[in-house]
C-alpha cells in the first residue's frame, strides 16, 4: 500500500512538469503565430507590386519564355514540401505529408514520374524512413523563414527546371542533366487560428496568379483621390527591354511565391503547435487531477489501517488485562 | 506643386512611403530621374546601384537598392527590392567590413554580389566605395 502510494505521487510530479513543458510551448507559439501573421502580412506589398508589373508586362512581352511555356509530352515533376523542423505541431505535418502523397499518386497517373524537394527536418525523416528518394533537402528555417532560404529553394528548382527544357525519352538531353518539366508546391494555408489548410500548386510553367485583388477604386475613395481613367490599359516604356525585364522577373516571381509559401506555413504551425499544446496541458492538468484523488485515497486507506490496527492491538491488550 | 506618390518595397516589409518631388535612380541602361508626370515606364535597377528620393520636403532620401526594379505608373512610382536600405539605417563600419571580408574571399559569385551590396550601401551612405 505504501509503494503504491509512493508510485503515485511520483507520477503526479512527472506529469505535473511535463505539463509546464506543454504549457511553455503553448505560450512560445501563441507568441510565434502573432509575429509570423505580421511578417505574412508585411511581405504582401512587394507580391502585390511584383504581380502588377508582371501583369503590365506581360501584355507587352512575347511570353515564350521557359517559365510560361507548358511543355509536349512533361515526364518529370518536381514536388516542393513544406514541412516544420520540429514535432509537436498536432496533425500539421501528418497533413502536408497526406497532401503530397495525393499529388504524387495523380502525378503518377499522368505519367509524370514525381521528384521530390523537402523543406523542414520532419519532412525529411519521413521520406528517409520509407527509402524514398529526395533529390534535396532544406532545414533549420521552417519556423522563422527569411528570402534568403526562400532564394536557395528557388535557385535549386529553377536550375533543375532549366535542366529540363532539353530532355527527351532517353533522357537527358545535351547538358547532360536529368530535369523536370514541371514544380509543384505543396504547403500549409494559414486561414485562421482554427483552420490552416494544405494545399498543392502548380508554380512552373506558371500563370501569372493576383496574389491578392487590389482594389484600386476603393483606395481611391478612401484617400479621395481621382484618377478617372481605371480600365484604360498603360502603355509602358521599358528599360531594358520587355523580354530580358521577363528574364529578371519571373525567377524573382517564383522565389517570391515560395517564399509566401513558407511564411504561411511558419504561420500554420505555430497556430497548430499552439493547438495541440494547449490540449496537451489540459489532458495533463485533468490526469494529475485523477492520479491525487488516487493518492488522497490511497493515503486515507493507509491512515484507516493504522488506526484500525491500533484500535485493534489496544483492544487486544484490554481484553488481555481482563483475563488477569 | 505636382508631388509623386513613392512606394518603397523590400520583399520583407515595406519601407518608405510617401510623397517625393523627384526619384533618382539607375537602370541597366543608365541613369534616370522621373518627376511628377513621367510616363508609365518599368525599368530593372542596376545591381549594386542607389535611389534617391527628393521628398516633398525637398530633403534628399537615398536609398541602396539590391536586385530591384522601378515601376512609374500614373499612380506614382514604386521600387521593388529584394533588399533596400535608406542611408540613414546603414551601419557603415559593418558595410565596409563585409565588403573587406567579400574581397578576401575572392572571385566566387557569392562573393562578387556581396562586394557589390556593400559597395553600393557604402555609396548611399555617402562614403567612397
Amino acid at each position: 500500500m505504501a509503494s503504491n502510494l509512493r508510485a503515485l505521487r511520483r507520477r503526479i510530479r512527472s506529469t505535473k512538469s511535463t505539463k509546464k513543458i506543454f504549457s511553455a510551448q503553448e505560450l512560445i507559439a501563441g507568441a510565434r503565430i502573432v509575429r509570423a501573421q505580421a511578417r505574412v502580412e508585411a511581405s504582401k506589398p512587394y507580391a502585390r507590386e511584383i504581380t502588377r508589373v508582371l501583369s503590365a508586362l506581360a501584355s507587352s512581352a512575347s511570353l515564350d519564355h521557359p517559365l510560361l511555356t507548358e511543355r509536349q509530352d512533361a515526364r518529370r515533376a518536381a514536388v516542393l514540401v513544406i514541412t516544420s523542423d520540429r514535432g509537436f505541431a498536432g496533425s500539421y505535418n501528418v497533413n502536408v505529408l497526406r497532401r503530397t502523397e495525393e499529388l504524387l499518386s495523380l502525378l503518377r497517373q499522368e505519367g509524370k514520374e514525381p521528384v521530390l524537394y523537402v523543406v523542414g527536418r520532419k519532412g525529411e525523416t519521413y521520406y528517409s524512413f520509407r527509402d524514398r528518394p529526395v533529390a534535396e533537402t532544406f532545414t533549420g528555417f521552417s519556423e522563422q523563414p527569411g528570402y534568403a532560404d526562400a532564394q536557395r529553394v528557388g535557385e535549386a528548382l529553377i536550375a533543375t527546371f532549366t535542366a529540363g527544357m532539353d530532355d527527351d525519352e532517353t533522357g537527358a538531353g545535351a547538358d547532360g542533366v536529368l530535369g523536370v518539366d514541371e514544380l509543384h508546391i505543396v504547403y500549409t494555408e494559414f486561414r485562421s487560428l482554427l483552420a490552416q489548410i494544405p494545399v498543392a500548386k502548380r508554380m512552373a510553367p506558371l500563370e501569372v496568379e493576383e496574389v491578392e485583388e487590389f482594389d484600386y477604386e476603393r483606395e481611391d475613395r478612401e484617400s479621395g483621390v481621382t484618377t478617372g481613367d481605371s480600365g484604360v490599359p498603360t502603355s509602358y516604356e521599358f528599360e531594358p527591354s520587355p523580354d530580358a525585364l521577363l528574364d529578371a522577373l519571373l525567377p524573382k516571381y517564383v522565389t517570391t511565391r515560395i517564399f509566401a509559401a513558407m511564411l504561411e506555413s511558419a504561420a500554420s504551425e505555430s497556430a497548430s503547435r499552439r493547438r495541440a499544446m494547449k490540449s496537451a496541458s489540459d489532458n495533463a492538468e485533468e490526469l494529475a487531477k485523477n492520479l491525487s484523488r488516487q493518492a488522497n485515497q490511497a493515503r486515507q486507506a493507509e491512515i484507516t489501517q493504522e488506526i484500525s490496527e491500533i484500535v485493534g492491538g489496544a483492544d487486544a491488550l484490554v481484553s488481555a488485562g481482563a483475563d488477569d | 506643386m505636382a508631388t509623386l506618390h513613392v512606394e518603397l518595397v523590400a520583399v520583407e516589409r515595406m519601407i518608405w512611403s510617401g510623397e517625393a518631388s523627384m526619384v533618382i535612380a539607375r537602370t541597366t541602361e543608365g541613369e534616370l530621374g522621373v518627376l511628377p508626370g513621367h510616363a508609365p515606364l518599368l525599368g530593372q535597377l542596376a545591381e549594386g546601384g542607389i535611389v534617391t528620393v527628393r521628398t516633398a520636403e525637398g530633403e534628399d532620401m537615398v536609398v541602396a537598392a539590391h536586385g530591384g526594379f522601378l515601376s512609374v505608373t500614373d499612380r506614382g512610382v514604386s521600387i521593388l527590392a529584394e533588399t533596400a536600405e535608406i542611408s540613414s539605417e546603414i551601419d557603415v563600419e559593418r558595410a565596409r567590413e563585409a565588403l573587406r571580408r567579400a574581397e578576401e574571399t575572392g572571385d566566387e559569385p557569392d562573393a562578387l554580389a556581396a562586394a557589390r551590396r556593400a559597395q553600393s550601401r557604402l555609396r548611399a551612405a555617402g562614403q567612397d566605395a
